[in-house]
């Protein structure tokens, strides 16, 4: 599922993310912000009164804000993490 | 530039970096420019154990040395070398947050791959063992090749053990890697930073942790949002209401310094001039010093604690609307202090209309040099009484103006995208970071800088003009019978101007305080004070009532409205033009910006006036 319909505090792992959705300065901040392949994220909070705003989410041991369509173009799975990423 | 050894702090935003220079230096800091760029340059100066002195420099954070922003780019150049005005650092002090190894050590194996002797502080150590995580800095300095130390900057631990290791490593010792000549590639040092960051965890036990729980009531999409109101509407009370007791206190030895004035000296010109245009003119300016660093207290602590991201985060939905990020917000909000640093804090959006429009709304923040005139115009017409449990009418109109500007900057940016910044939004990503009291001196060193850099602008800018004001505003010498303020050449001058404002209600008196006041808002003040003080002359009478007391005789409520609201757009200020100058690289933007807002200044003076004279306020 996309990091968008991601229930809120539901330990995942990120599974895919489509780096020609971003913007290539975007893509590498994510990428700084420890956003890759098999990182663990968890959405914490729903940004905007209407719920269309940004979206926080733990990555690592770091709280990152990104807008939803940042978001949609990250693909996660939950379960239990692989190791090796 | 000196000649002592030069130590650069680095490191990711949020590493705690900025604590760990102010635990080092102290209050010997220095704040410039980069020659070229905005971007300030902090210095400071400490010593060693064995008292030799030591540069060290702050340099911004940022997430690794391919930089996104102008502020990273002189990271990047200071470390290389290559920045203008600035030596290549003799070390490096790598600052990491011991809770956030596995991306902090990317950077760091980063820098340390540059060859320059490193050290790293593993800072926060005391936050990563609240999260439940212990960790081994020998390990981590084995894995590095460098020397780790561990530190506490806010309660100074570590300090004196990162002296000495500075000390051995400027003598020729430890902390320098052989560079391998190959640039690092971004996928391998992450994977290195991960497996070094794991060797380095002895234990880690999960734990409660408080910036989650408090996020949760701060970030939630109702109540966090009404919290944040309920911050702004105490910060802009507590802006009157604090400031009372130390204002009138200033206010005493600004009066007692014009009478030692007048006791001592002869009357005549020295007399006149020391009187009116300095005492009557920076005094009358001083006085709201107060109000000004209680301002400043509230944005550095929103800062400090780490607040200021979540308001970002919360503002976002709504700033989108606009075209803006939620990132704007935090320059935005910089700029209710004041709007030349909070454009120069403009530079942490990385894309370039997002940038643009900030820089040109961000004058609409109303900022703390708006504070003496909404302060003296609202202490003289609108009644100190309560309309409500806590709230003063008085606080409420300041935050009525505050609402104008806000409302009217979100119009504006709105109206902008649609014409002159036209195009896509950028985005927004942004670190949230961990929740943390400050420390206090971290804050008093704050507000020393910006009291000092308040009472210089006094002694400067708002001095010079006001001399100039008194000159015109003194000669040549009205003959019995004929106002002062009237015959002189200012009066002349403002003769011209009231032409143009008088159908917006404006007098003679904010005729000719408005020119002046375009070196500083602040001036207006003053500008009437000196004005007012040559009208009197020697009458005892007049002398011994205040500035607000003569305003109530000569201005109508509607007159005073018209003026409020002509602040809340008006452009007067020679230090935003500038700045705005040097951020946009040329004349087109601020002529644009100073346009656009004159033309909304009249707008809203004209309808505020003839709406009050039309209720029968006039």
């Amino acid at each position: 599922m996309r990091l968008t319909d991601l229930p809120l505090r539901q330990p995942a792992y990120v599974d895919l993310i489509d780096w020609n959705a971003l913007s290539a300065s975007d893509g590498q901040r994510l990428r700084e912000f420890g956003l890759c392949e098999g990182a663990s994220v968890e959405a914490l909070h729903h940004g905007g009164l209407l719920g269309r705003g940004p979206i926080a989410c733990k990555v690592g041991r770091m709280t990152v804000a990104m807008r939803r369509s940042h978001a949609a173009a990250i693909t996660v799975r939950t379960g239990p993490q692989e190791e090796d990423a | 530039m000196t000649g002592l050894p030069l130590i650069a702090l680095v490191g990711n935003p949020n590493a705690g970096k900025s604590a760990l220079f102010n635990a080092l230096t102290g209050a010997r800091q220095k704040l410039g420019n980069y020659p070229g760029v905005t971007v300030e340059r902090k210095a400071g100066r400490f010593s060693l154990s064995d008292g030799r002195p030591i540069e060290l420099v702050d340099l911004p954070g940022t997430y690794s040395l391919n930089p996104a922003s102008p502020d990273e780019q002189v990271t990047r150049d200071v470390i290389l070398g290559k920045q203008a005005g600035e030596r290549l650092p003799d070390a490096l002090v790598v600052v990491v947050d011991a809770s956030n190894l596995d991306n902090h050590l990317r950077f760091a194996l980063e820098l340390i791959a540059l060859g320059l002797p490193t050290i790293v502080a593993l800072n926060m150590v005391d936050l990563a063992t609240r999260d439940g995580l212990e960790l081994d800095a020998n390990i981590l300095s084995r894995e590095l090749g460098v020397p780790v130390i561990s530190t506490v900057a806010v309660r100074k631990r570590g300090l004196d053990h990162l002296r000495s290791e500075l000390e051995s490593m400027l003598d020729g010792g430890a902390g320098r890697v052989r560079p391998t000549g190959e640039q690092p590639d971004f996928e391998g040092l992450r994977k290195e930073a991960r497996r070094i960051a794991r060797a380095a965890v002895v234990r880690e036990t999960p734990s409660r942790r408080m910036t989650a729980a408090v996020d949760r009531v701060l970030l939630h999409p109702v109540a966090g949002f009404l919290i944040l109101l309920a911050l702004l509407f105490v910060m802009f009370q507590a802006v009157f209401s604090w400031a009372a007791a130390p204002a009138d206190l200033l206010e005493g030895w600004v009066t007692a310094l014009g009478e030692t004035i007048t006791a001592t000296l002869p009357p005549g010109v020295v007399h006149d001039f020391l009187l009116q245009g300095v005492i009557g003119g920076v005094g009358a300016v001083v006085v709201f010093l107060p109000q000004i660093l209680i301002l400043f207290f509230f944005i550095l602590m929103l800062e400090a604690t780490g607040y200021m991201a979540r308001a970002a985060f919360l503002m976002d939905a709504l700033m989108a609307r606009v075209g803006l990020s939620g990132r704007a917000f935090i320059p935005l909000l910089s700029s209710f202090a004041c709007a030349v640093p909070g454009i120069m804090a403009t530079r942490t959006i990385s894309d370039p209309k997002d940038r643009l429009t900030t820089i040109l709304i961000a004058p609409l923040m109303t900022c703390s040099a708006r504070l003496p005139v909404y302060g003296l115009i609202i202490a003289a017409f609108i009644p100190a009484r309560s309309v409500g449990p806590g709230i003063g009418l008085q606080g409420l109109v300041l935050f009525l103006l505050y609402v104008s500007g806000i409302v009217g900057a979100m119009i504006a940016a709105w109206a902008l995208r649609l014409t002159v910044t036209k195009g896509q939004s950028g985005g927004f990503l942004m670190e949230m970071p961990k929740y943390q009291w400050p420390r206090p001196q971290d804050i008093a060193i704050g507000l020393w800088q910006r009291a000092v850099i308040f009472l210089k602008r006094a002694g400067t800018i708002i001095l010079l003009t006001n001399i100039i004001l008194w000159v015109l505003a003194s000669f040549p010498q009205a003959p019995a019978g004929v106002r002062q303020s009237e015959y002189s050449i200012a009066g002349r001058i403002a003769g011209g101007i009231h032409l143009l404002v008088e159908p917006i209600g404006f007098n003679r008196d904010i005729s000719l305080a408005l020119l002046p006041s375009m070196a500083a808002r602040e001036v207006a003040v003053s500008a009437i004070a000196t004005v007012y003080a040559i009208d009197a002359g020697d009458d005892e009478d007049a002398l011994n009532r205040t500035l607000g007391e003569r305003l109530q005789g000569r201005w109508s409520l509607a007159t005073a409205l018209a003026f409020l609201a002509w602040f809340v757009f008006a452009p007067q200020c020679i230090s935003t033009i500038a700045v705005t100058r040097r951020e946009t690289n040329g004349w087109k933007w601020p002529m644009f910006m100073m346009g656009y807002l004159f033309v909304l200044a009249y707008a809203a003076a004209g309808i505020t006036y003839w709406a009050a004279v039309a209720a029968g306020l006039g």
